[in-house]
C-alpha cells in the first residue's frame, strides 16, 4: 500500500497534514504515536471505512474508497476495540466469518483458513465452544486477531493488536504474527504504544506525530536518527556535577583532557544514552511543538552543558 | 467454485439459524418477546365472559387473532429494529462491513432470524390459546394455511419496517418513542375490539398499515366466517388483504435494502466508539 499526501480534516481541526507511508508485500510496519495523533484514522481510511480529505492513497493496488468486495477479501481487519457476536460461541463465528472468503479463494492461496488450525495458533482451541461474551479480555482479543486471519489476507491491519495483553499472550502474539507473516505472505501494518513491541515485531518502525510521519526507519535507524541528549555525569573535587549533552563521547573525551591539565580526579562517571523510548519522546514532543506553534523549535532540555 | 454473493447468502442463512437458536435458548430474551402477548392474553381471558358486539361471541377468543398481529410486530418489527441498533451500537454491522459481502449475510440472517423468531412465539401464542378459549377454529381445513399465508405476506409487509427504523434510529434510546408509536398503532388498528366501534376518521387511519390487514386476515383464518359481519363491509376482504399487505410489502423491498445499505456505509470503528462511549454517559436503567 502507499499513501501520498494523506489529509485528513475533522471540522476545521486538521488531524493528518501530509502522511506519506509505504507498506511493500510481506512487510510489518509498526505505526507509533501518542494518543490522538492519528493512527486509528489512517488505518480506517486504508481500510476503506472512511473518506479522506485529500491525497493519493492505493492500497492493493485500488483505491479504498473505491474497493470492491473482491478487494476486502484481500484484507485482514483487526480494529481498536470489538464487542460484537457475544452470544456466538467462539468456533461458531470463525466458521461462518470465513466462508464468506471461500469464493475469493485460489490454489494458490485457498480460502478460508481451517478454523480448527486457527484456533490452535492462537491459543483459543480451549475455549473454542465457549460463548464470546464469556471470554477474557485477552482472550477476545485473540479472536478479533484470529478474525482478521481467517480470511489469509495479503494485508492485515492491527489497530493495538496486544492491549490488554498479558507478557506471556503478548509474546506469543509476537510469535504469531511473525510466522503468519513468514509463512503466509502477509503485509502487515499494525499500531501500538509499545515500543519494544514495535522494536521486536516489524520490519520498520514509522512515528506519526503533528499530523505528519516524522521518523520512518529500522529501531536502529530510529535510534540514530533522533539521538536525544544524552546524560553525564561525575564528582571532581568533592563537588557532584551533572550535565545533558547532545554528545557525550565528545563530552567526556573534553572532561579527562582537562582533567589532564589540572590534575583534579574525576570519579564516579556515568554517562547514560537515551533509550529508544527516550528519543521517542523527544521526538514527538519536536514534533508537536512544531505542528502546534509552528515556531519554537527548541526541546525544552537545558542549555548545552561545558565542562565545569 | 460457489459465486461470492450465493456464498454470502448461505452463510446468512446459517446465520439465522444461529442467531435463532441464541435467542431461544436464551430464556431472558424469549421471555422479552413473549410479555406482551401473555400480558394480553391474561387481560383478553378476564374478558372473555364479555361478547362481541352484535353478537354472542367471545370478545376474549376474538383478540386473540389481534394478539398475533401485535405480536409479528413486537418481535418481527421491533425485533429487528431494536436487534439492527444493537448490532450497530456494539460494531457487529461494522463486522459484517469488513467481511466480503458480509453485510447481504448479515440482512438475510437478521430478516430470518426475526421470522423465525415471529412463527415460534406465534405458535407459543396459539396453542396454549387453543386450549384455554372456545371458539378458536383450528380444525377447519383452511385455518392453517390462511394462518400460513397472513403470517408471511405480513411478515414481508412489515419486517422492511423493522429494517428502516434500525437503521435511521440514532441509538437503543429512541426505541421508546418507536415503542409508543406501535401502542398508538395498535389502538387504531382494531386488533382487541371491532375496529367499527371507531370513528370514520379513525378507521381510515388504520387501514393505511399494515397492522389492521395482519389482524383481519387471521381473524379469517381463527374463526368462524358469521364473525365477518362486524368487519368493516361486512366480510373479511381477503383480496384487499393480500393487495395491502402485498403493497406495503413492495414498498419495503424497494426501499428497505438502500436504506440499510447506506447505514453500512456510515460505520466505521470511530463511529462506533463514538456512540458507545455517548451510551456509556447514559444514566444507568
Ligand atoms: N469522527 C471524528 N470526528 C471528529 N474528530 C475525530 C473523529 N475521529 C477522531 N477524531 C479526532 O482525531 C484525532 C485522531 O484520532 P485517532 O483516533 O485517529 O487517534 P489515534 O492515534 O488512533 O489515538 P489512540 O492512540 O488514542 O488510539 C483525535 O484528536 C480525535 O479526537
Ligand atoms: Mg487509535
Amino acid at each position: 500500500m502507499t499513501a501520498r499526501g494523506l489529509r485528513m480534516q475533522y471540522g476545521s481541526r486538521e488531524v493528518l497534514r501530509g502522511v506519506d507511508l509505504d507498506v511493500g508485500r510481506g512487510e510489518i510496519v509498526a505505526l507509533l504515536g501518542p494518543n490522538g495523533a492519528g493512527k486509528t484514522t489512517t488505518i480506517e481510511i486504508l481500510e476503506g471505512f472512511r473518506k479522506r480529505s485529500s491525497g493519493t492513497v492505493t492500497v492493493l493496488g485500488t483505491d479504498p474508497d473505491h474497493g470492491d468486495e473482491a478487494w476486502r477479501a484481500r484484507l485482514g481487519i483487526v480494529l481498536q476495540s470489538w464487542r460484537d457476536h457475544s452470544a456466538w460461541r467462539v468456533r461458531e463465528l470463525l466458521g461462518h466469518l470465513g466462508s464468506f472468503y471461500a469464493p475469493y479463494g485460489s490454489a494458490a492461496r485457498p480460502r478460508p483458513c481451517a478454523v480448527d488450525d486457527l484456533l490452535a495458533v492462537v491459543g483459543l482451541a480451549d475455549v473454542a465452544d465457549r460463548r464470546i461474551g464469556t471470554l477474557s479480555g485477552g482472550q477476545r482479543r485473540r479472536l478479533d486477531v484470529a478474525v482478521g486471519l481467517v480470511g489469509r489476507p495479503d494485508l492485515l491491519f492491527l489497530d493495538e493488536p496486544t492491549t490488554g495483553f498479558d507478557p506471556q499472550a503478548r509474546l506469543e502474539f509476537h510469535e504469531l504474527v511473525r510466522t503468519t507473516v513468514a509463512g503466509e505472505d502477509t503485509a502487515v501494518l499494525l499500531t501500538t504504544h509499545d515500543l519494544a513491541e514495535a522494536e521486536k515485531l516489524a520490519d520498520r518502525i514509522v512515528v506519526l506525530a503533528g499530523g505528519r510521519i516524522v521518523a520512518d526507519g529500522t529501531a536502529t535507524e530510529l535510534a540514530a536518527q533522533v539521538v536525544g541528549d544524552g546524560e553525564v555525569r561525575w564528582c571532581r573535587g568533592g563537588a557532584e556535577h551533572r550535565a545533558r549533552v547532545s554528545d557525550p563521547t565528545a563530552f567526556v573525551r573534553e572532561l579527562f583532557a582537562r582533567e589532564r591539565r589540572d590534575g583534579m580526579r574525576i570519579t564516579d562517571l556515568t554517562v547514560r544514552v537515551p533509550t529508544l523510548e527516550e528519543s521517542y519522546l523527544a521526538l514527538v514532543e519536536r514534533a508537536e511543538q512544531e505542528a502546534g506553534t509552528g515556531t519554537e523549535m527548541g526541546t525544552g532540555t537545558e542549555a548545552e552543558a561545558v565542562p565545569a | 467454485m460457489t459465486r461470492p454473493r450465493t456464498a454470502a447468502v448461505r452463510a446468512g442463512i446459517a446465520r439465522g439459524r444461529i442467531e435463532f437458536r441464541n435467542t431461544m435458548t436464551n430464556l431472558g430474551e424469549l421471555l422479552g418477546w413473549l410479555w406482551l402477548p401473555i400480558v394480553v392474553l391474561v387481560v383478553m381471558f378476564v374478558l372473555r365472559g364479555t361478547p362481541v358486539p352484535g353478537s354472542g361471541f367471545s370478545l376474549g377468543t376474538q383478540s386473540v387473532a389481534g394478539v398475533l398481529a401485535a405480536n409479528v410486530v413486537f418481535s418481527g418489527v421491533l425485533g429487528l429494529a431494536v436487534a439492527l441498533t444493537m448490532d450497530r451500537e456494539d460494531g457487529t454491522l461494522l463486522r459484517a462491513k469488513a467481511t466480503p459481502n458480509g453485510v447481504i449475510g448479515y440482512l438475510v440472517g437478521a430478516v430470518l432470524a426475526k421470522a423465525a423468531l415471529v412463527v415460534a412465539t406465534t405458535l407459543m401464542v396459539l396453542v396454549p390459546a387453543a386450549f384455554v378459549y372456545d371458539g378458536l377454529e383450528l380444525a377447519r381445513p383452511g385455518a392453517w394455511p390462511t394462518l400460513a399465508w397472513v403470517l408471511v405476506l405480513g411478515l414481508a409487509a412489515t419486517l422492511p419496517l423493522g429494517a428502516v427504523l434500525g437503521a435511521t434510529i440514532a441509538n437503543t434510546r429512541s426505541l421508546g418513542l418507536v415503542t409508543m408509536v406501535f401502542f398508538a398503532l395498535a389502538a387504531v388498528s382494531g386488533l382487541f375490539y371491532p375496529i367499527t366501534a371507531l370513528p370514520g376518521w379513525l378507521q381510515a387511519v388504520g387501514q393505511v398499515f399494515p397492522l389492521y390487514w395482519m389482524g383481519l386476515g387471521l381473524r379469517s383464518a381463527l374463526l368462524p366466517d358469521a364473525l365477518a359481519a362486524v368487519e368493516i363491509g361486512g366480510s373479511w376482504r381477503t383480496g384487499a388483504t393480500v393487495a395491502a399487505l402485498g403493497l406495503w410489502a413492495l414498498a419495503g423491498a424497494l426501499v428497505g435494502p438502500g436504506l440499510l445499505r447506506r447505514a453500512a456505509a456510515r460505520e466505521s470503528g470511530s463511529a462506533v466508539a463514538a456512540r458507545r462511549a455517548q451510551a456509556a454517559q447514559r444514566p444507568a436503567r
